[in-house]
């Protein structure tokens, strides 16, 4: 990261954790900066929501440390902590009214009565939901039961926002809707934030950084748009977006046999020895068709064996390329799609451009 | 390594936070709790049968003795007998019973549901007194036996079937309540036949429910001490062979060695049961379509003339109860009098043993709940102790397996050790009420547990973020929305702390005597018309505070509307 983020809020150095035979985190380092919205990604089970519940202090690691604003506060129980949280059962009192939910943190902290009502109005305003302080819970949809969630979590003023998959419970419009709230919440009152999500686009549309997790480990670390376009492995790759992946030999530095076409690469890492079998990997929408095939390098040509329509694109699926057994998947634009002839069975010729594509190790 | 560098491998140990600090001491009390009031005393029995009546070792002598002593092995087989052929009957008519409840139109579900309860509120001893107004050597209907003796395996089965009755039924009724329609519907479309169906899909889902049914009525049976001790006779079952080896003739060690032949038979089924109920857990999917019966005449006709008939036995052994509490001298004079109520008169504690119930129900039910529930409470939803945890809600489960004689024996040999510095309970009112919370500690302790798994298991984490303490959490949320089940909890303890006999038997003394006890001894007496007059006080006491119950739980229901999703 850059200097002039300096000090990390959040520093985690060699956190692994235990269940009995089970490692569920494997030596994990990571820091976060200060207003920094940061998701934690991966499948289910891949220890993202251990790692949060690790720095929430209510798993305790088992080995390593993690610092919060350079405090060393590994050893210590939530409640010595500052941190608010959010989790996806929104775990909201039910006997309580929503006033008194969002007050219950204050009320802990001593907070005189007449403060805490101000408090209360005020935070129930910043989420949205003003004059619904005295219905219960369940009176609520499952949308506004999420915003006094996350205004209980706030009110006592934490540095830190902890959210566990906070939106899954919702249904798709209402999702979308309150990703931008949140987004925009948090930038202002300038809450550092960690959220836990198997969901790639709530990671993409709201993180500022994404740290993508698999089996225990950090696979990358990196903005949406490097997460993306520059994965650093074929699990990220294939988790984020769909990607074609063509299994090939590496000829030279700059071209990798698959069969007997010959592809030119950028700059495959160094650790590639010549020779070694290698996966192709490449997007898609970045595979170029029509006129724009033209002229470029990597031009292939194969038959189209099916086309699925998903309403701004076309998914187009070519038999595999001459002595390959992977089959290539194109995404078309509708636009584009008029300019071309996408008949099933016809031939269709285009192009990999190298910039885009990524060269990995292949597994076995 | 002398320089302290920290290495990444260092193990984090979390530190000790006040909350944790409480917490573990509210754990460590209630472990003690339970250690004291169940797993010492069980101590003290199993090495009392190993002694002689000098308290030295004498290996498996007493077994030994037991075992070749005709007289008293004889019971061994007695009691399985009876209890198997008491429990196969009632597997049958609770079956059809609640089939009728579950699977017919017939009118009057909800009366028949609630006729069929009645003998929870009854110590068993009420229904053996009431057959034997029915069919004893002066009973009215003594010819319908065809010549057969009341006194012996005819009573027993016949008052245990009556006893059991509701706790079957119940298990089979829930059974049955949540077989899947869908099931149903396809067999229907598949063209099977309502008999074929029934074999063919009622039954195979009903397999656990069944088998669990069967597992309990059989060890209520084979531990009941109240119907054999009135209609047993001569013919000897081990419970009541307990009582004898304790009451009559002192031998302590001998009744020592009977609680463990009656231990093993009731540890045996419990644990057969649980084996069985772990299964059943993913029977049941989420998505299931509860059943509905469409009106089928002839059936619907059927179910209730059966349903009628055993309605109709259940409420004339009640009405029977009623009966020969108020009728003057039987059979000779047959007018109507409350004599029989004024207990003062009678041996047996007279009117204050049956205030010492009330108080002995209540304190049960108090501290009973109190300690059941916190303590459900730290083995379900506290932090760290993970082993200690697993061993507590084990110790929990203990005391559904322990009949109530051999609870109230070990209790004997352990409180009334000169050693125990815990001695000078013995004979109060706390040592009943500590007796009779662990006699039905496990079956609280289930409701406990089931209340505090329906809870959202991120409440502790919530508060934990929100800097509370976990009582603070425990009394203003869990408390609140357990309501429900903590009004059941002890109201539970509270009806059977007031018809338990077993446990309480060698445990009361002449200030603390017992309602239940009463009825015993008045029996025993020969005073059976008083016997079933200060059972009858206990009914009736039992079905105001089940109605009380009823209502307060329908009113809290109403109030907390607002936030209990339904």
């Amino acid at each position: 990261m850059s200097a002039e983020q300096g000090e990390p809020y959040i520093k985690i150095v060699n956190v692994t954790k235990n269940f009995g035979e089970f490692t569920a985190l494997r030596d994990i380092s990571l820091e976060i900066f200060d207003k920094e919205f940061v998701c934690f990604l991966g499948p289910s089970g891949c220890g993202k929501t251990t790692l949060l519940r690790a720095i929430a202090g209510l798993d305790i690691q088992s080995s390593g440390q993690i610092f919060q604003k350079g405090r060393d506060i590994s050893a210590l129980p939530p409640a010595e902590r500052d941190f608010g949280i959010v989790f996806q059962s929104y775990a909201l009192f039910p006997n309580m009214t929503v006033r008194r939910n969002v007050a219950y943190g204050l009320e802990n902290q001593g907070v005189p009565g007449k403060q805490i009502e101000q408090q209360v109005t005020e935070l129930l305003q910043l989420v949205g939901l003003p004059e619904q302080e005295d219905k219960f819970p369940a009176q609520l949809s499952g949308g506004q039961q999420q915003r006094v969630a996350l205004a209980r979590a706030l009110a006592t003023k934490p540095g830190l926002l902890l959210l566990d998959e906070p939106l899954s419970a919702l249904d798709a419009k209402v999702r979308t809707h309150l990703r931008h709230e949140i987004k925009e919440l948090q930038h202002k009152i300038g809450i550092t934030t960690i959220m836990v999500t198997h969901d790639q686009e709530e990671a993409l549309t709201m993180a500022d950084r994404i740290v993508v997790m698999n089996q225990g480990v950090i696979e990358q670390v990196g903005t949406p748009s490097e997460i993306y376009s520059e994965p650093a492995s074929p699990f990220v790759a294939d988790f984020i977006g769909t990607t074609n992946f063509i299994k090939g030999k590496l000829a030279t530095r700059q071209s990798v046999q698959i069969g007997n076409i010959a592809i030119q690469v950028d700059n495959p890492s160094a650790s590639l020895v010549t020779g070694s079998e290698v996966l192709l990997c490449i997007r898609p929408e970045d595979i170029l068709t029509g006129e724009r095939a033209i002229d470029v390098a990597n031009q292939v040509e194969s038959v189209i064996d099916r086309v699925e329509f998903l309403g701004s694109f076309h998914r187009v699926h070519m038999l595999p390329l001459a002595g390959d057994g992977t089959e290539l998947m194109i995404d078309v634009s509708v636009a584009r799609a008029r300019e071309i002839d996408l008949t099933i069975g016809s031939s269709l010729k285009v192009a990999l451009p190298a910039m885009h594509m990524n060269v990995y190790p292949s597994d076995n | 390594m002398t320089e302290v560098a920290i290495t990444p491998m260092q193990r984090i140990k979390p530190k000790i936070s006040k909350d944790d600090v409480v917490m573990r001491l509210s754990m460590a009390a209630i472990a003690l709790y339970l250690i004291v009031a169940i797993a010492l005393p069980l101590y003290a029995l199993l090495s009392k049968s190993f002694q002689n009546n000098h308290g030295d070792f004498v290996g498996f002598a007493n077994y030994i003795t037991y075992l070749t002593t005709p007289a008293l092995s004889w019971s061994i087989g007695n009691s399985f007998k009876v209890t198997l052929l008491a429990t196969v009957i009632v597997l049958f008519i609770a079956f059809i019973y609640a089939y009728a409840l579950t699977r017919s139109c017939m009118p009057g579900k909800s009366l028949f549901k609630g006729i069929a309860l009645i003998p929870i509120l009854m110590p068993s001893l009420l229904p053996a007194i009431s057959l034997v107004f029915f069919f004893g050597q002066q009973g009215i209907i003594k010819s319908w036996l065809l010549g057969a003796e009341l006194y012996g395996p005819v009573g027993i089965v016949m008052g245990e079937v009556f006893y059991v009755f509701p706790h079957v039924m119940t298990i089979l009724l829930i059974g049955m309540s949540l077989s899947d329609a869908r099931l149903y519907e396809a067999s229907e479309v598949l063209g099977a036949s309502k008999i074929k169906t029934f074999f063919s899909v009622t039954l195979p889902s009903l397999r656990y429910g069944l088998v669990s049914a069967f597992f309990v009525a059989f060890t209520l049976v084979i531990t009941d001490f109240g119907v054999p001790k009135v209609v047993g006779g001569q013919y000897n079952v081990l419970a009541t062979d307990v009582y004898k080896q304790v009451v009559g003739r002192n031998d302590f060690q001998m009744g020592a060695v009977v609680s463990m032949a009656l231990l093993l038979p009731a540890v045996f089924a419990f644990v057969a049961d649980r084996l069985v109920q772990r299964k059943q857990v993913a029977l049941l999917s989420a998505r299931a379509v509860p059943y509905q019966p469409k009106p089928d005449r002839i059936f619907d006709m059927i179910m209730l003339a059966f349903c009628s008939l055993i309605a109709f036995i259940i409420l004339s052994i009640l009405g029977m109860a009623i009966f020969s509490s108020l009728v003057t001298f039987w059979p000779y004079n047959l007018t109507l009098t409350t004599k029989h109520y004024n207990f003062d008169l009678m041996d047996g504690g007279g009117w204050a043993s049956y205030f010492n119930s009330i108080q002995l129900a209540t304190w049960t039910a108090i501290f009973g709940t109190i300690v059941v529930f916190f303590g459900a409470y730290l083995v379900e939803k506290s932090r760290g102790f993970k082993s200690g945890r697993t061993a507590m809600q084990a110790l929990c489960m203990v005391p559904m397996a322990v009949p109530g004689l051999v609870l109230g024996l070990s209790y004997v040999f352990f409180f009334n050790h000169p050693d125990n510095p815990l001695g000078f309970l013995y004979h109060t009112m706390p040592i009943l009420v500590i007796c009779t919370i662990t006699h039905f500690y496990t079956v609280s302790h289930l409701s406990a547990v089931t209340a505090l798994k329906q809870m959202d298991p991120e409440f502790e984490a919530v508060s934990q973020s929100l800097k509370a303490p976990f009582y603070k959490t425990f009394w203003r949320v869990t408390v609140p929305v357990c309501v429900p089940a903590i009004l059941d909890i002890s109201m539970y303890l509270f009806v059977n702390a007031m018809t338990t006999v077993s446990a309480v038997v060698f445990l009361y003394s002449t200030d603390t005597s017992l309602a239940s006890v009463a009825v015993l001894n008045m029996d025993d007496a020969g005073d059976q018309s008083p016997a079933a007059a200060m059972g009858m006080m206990i009914v009736s006491t039992a079905a105001i505070v089940r109605l009380a119950h009823m209502i307060l739980t329908r009113g809290l229901k109403r109030r907390t509307q607002a936030w209990r999703n339904r």
